[in-house]
């Protein structure tokens, strides 16, 4: 039982050094990576941007809530714009690129191994992982970066709007306070979070694809624990790194 | 001229289950060789431990100075490159068209222009006989034309090992027999060294110039097709007659008690008669393996059961006479 688990995750990390080092082998597949992109990227951005808009909204309630009590409106701005770049943004894009992209790439590689089109491409003298597990994960890498950035904006945005139009702040306050709160190192981490998220992402869907149990039915449970996988070991990944985060970069108020 | 496969002492187990132990044979030279054994005896897991995509525990192949199961993984790929495999449902990429399918290995490995692929390709496909469907895709064609896309797809490299997961299942007798002649011929213009695994008698009979049986987790035998087709050994004899008598159960194999309950009702064996090897078809040049197997036999002849030593001098002798007849077309047959 616990071999197995140990097996388990000595084979994925196994997996996440051979993409590693392949990432740098020539022939780069370039168009499996552009379509792979583009893929990854058309089914996460719209969920990703509607879901930021009331996440957005409810980390502006809620600040806006708090430091009203607290007499300290003038940095909610400041607050709201924290939590919204450091933890939910590379959240959201996190669950949007294992559930939306990341279960598409599992049910994909799972059934062609299925199929046994992956062993067809190693008999042929053509590296799977190479193929297509590389351009597969830099997709996802590169689109939980890019889609970072578009739900930090989309997330402030909404909670620009709630705090301004519902709950009456003043839109200099909050805009203001931003500085006095936030800086750049925030966004930084934020961008590397994403970038690790949609490595792990990425290299959990490509390992349950690769290795799928027994048939079609197999495919389906592999879907279902990659996403699974993914989510816990990003909510894990997620804290050990704004725990460092938090350590190394002196907060700007303090 | 194909490259020589040498198996030593190969053996493979899943988990505590054992597929089969201590194989070990040669794949001589050009020549074609026949895999026979029941169904579930780890024919499939052979065909993919020879070319390294499944690792024994013991054992080795051979291939140029490759050991296909412990070399770096780095050569293995090199191998590869020799090989051209036809897997049973023929493995084709579901996203691209029977076009696609065919040139990836050119695509991949070889700097050719597209109009020189395109020549290639459909060079192969006519070969197969799939002029007109290249455009479609492999879920809107049947299981045989998917078998024949695939097989074209591992010749398209001309590879100088060929490797054929059963390609009988799913095809009709006539398609076998077109198939069986396919083989031949493709023996006979590119030379190479041909492994079919196969539980079709039909095929079993005419093409192969060798012949080996798996079963009980064993290699029962491999030699040259007249000691399998002479065989007194009762699984063989038994599998080769389509027969319910014998050591072949459903589940794979029967007990004792079985067994000896079925010795008193025995009804004797019809006698076998071995039927000449297919030869190439006319226009085709001979096959370059016949005359070395032909001085490879010769030269083990004595070590060989009798039965066979027989059954071996009468069709070389045989030939020897239609050869007189029909000059020019020597060498044929085995």
């Amino acid at each position: 039982m616990i071999t197995g688990a140990l097996r388990e995750t000595g084979r994925l990390f196994a997996l996440a050094a051979e993409v590693s080092r392949a990432v740098f082998r020539r022939p780069f597949q370039f168009r499996e990576f552009t379509e792979q992109f583009w893929f990854v990227a058309s089914v996460t951005i719209l969920p990703a941007a509607l879901v930021s808009i009331p996440f957005g909204a409810v980390i502006a309630l809620q600040v806006g809530s708090l430091t009203q009590q607290l007499g300290a409106q003038s940095f909610t701005g400041g607050a709201s714009v924290l939590a919204v770049v450091q933890q939910a943004s590379p959240l959201i894009v996190a669950l949007l690129i294992a559930g939306a992209g990341g279960s598409a790439i599992c049910a994909d590689l799972g059934s062609r191994t299925i199929r046994e089109e992956l062993d067809a491409m190693e008999v042929m003298g053509v590296s799977p992982v190479q193929r297509l597990v590389v351009p597969r994960v830099l997709a996802a890498m590169g689109v939980a970066v890019l889609l970072n950035g578009l739900v930090s904006v989309v997330g402030i945005l909404g909670g620009y709007f709630f705090n301004v139009v519902m709950q009456g702040g003043t839109p200099g306050a909050y805009l203001s306070s931003f500085s006095a709160l936030a800086q750049l190192p925030d966004l930084y981490v934020s961008e590397l979070k994403a970038l690790v998220f949609g490595f792990i992402a990425g290299i959990v869907a490509a390992y349950r694809g690769l290795n799928p149990r027994g048939g079609p039915k197999g495919v389906g449970d592999a879907v279902n624990q990659s996403v699974v996988i993914t989510f816990l070991l990003l909510f894990f990944v997620n804290m050990v790194m704004t725990a460092v985060y938090l350590r190394i970069v002196p907060p700007k108020g303090g | 001229m194909g490259i020589e496969v040498v198996v030593e002492g190969l053996t493979k187990s899943f988990g505590k289950q054992n597929i089969w132990r201590d194989v070990s044979l040669t794949l001589p030279a050009g020549e074609v060789s026949v895999m026979l054994g029941p169904s579930g005896t780890g024919k499939t897991v052979f065909l993919k431990s020879l070319i390294g995509l499944l690792k024994p525990e013991k054992g080795r192949v051979l291939i140029d100075g490759v050991d296909m199961v412990r070399s770096p993984e780095k050569d293995i790929y090199e191998t590869r490159k020799l090989f051209g495999l036809m897997f049973q449902d023929g493995a084709l990429f579901g996203s691209l068209s029977l076009f696609d399918n065919i040139a990836f290995p050119l695509r991949e490995h070889t700097r050719k222009k597209e109009s020189e692929i395109r020549r290639i390709v459909m060079e192969r496909i006519e070969v197969v006989g799939l002029l007109g469907a290249e455009g479609k895709l492999p879920g809107e064609i049947s299981g045989g034309m998917r078998k024949r896309a695939g097989l074209a797809r591992a010749l398209v490299l001309d590879p100088q090992i060929i490797l054929c997961d059963e390609p009988d299942s799913g095809l009709d007798p006539v398609r076998t027999a077109y198939l069986s002649q396919l083989l031949i011929d493709l023996n006979a213009q590119i030379d190479a060294t041909m492994l079919i695994v196969t539980h079709n008698l039909d095929i079993a009979a005419t093409v192969p110039d060798n012949m080996g049986m798996l079963f009980r987790r064993e290699l029962v035998t491999f030699g040259p097709r007249e000691v399998l087709l002479t065989s007194d050994e009762p699984v063989v004899s038994q599998f080769l007659g389509g027969r319910r008598e014998g050591p072949i159960g459903m589940s794979e194999e029967k007990d004792a008690a079985t067994l000896a309950a079925e010795a008193d009702r025995t009804t004797p064996a019809a006698s076998r008669v071995i039927v000449p090897q297919l030869e190439p078809s006319p226009g085709l040049p001979p096959r370059r393996a016949v005359a070395r197997r032909r001085e490879r036999v010769m030269r083990m002849i004595d070590a060989l059961p009798p039965a066979a030593r027989s059954a071996i001098r009468e069709t070389y002798a045989r030939d020897a006479a239609t050869a007189t007849v029909t000059a020019p077309v020597a060498g044929g047959g085995a």
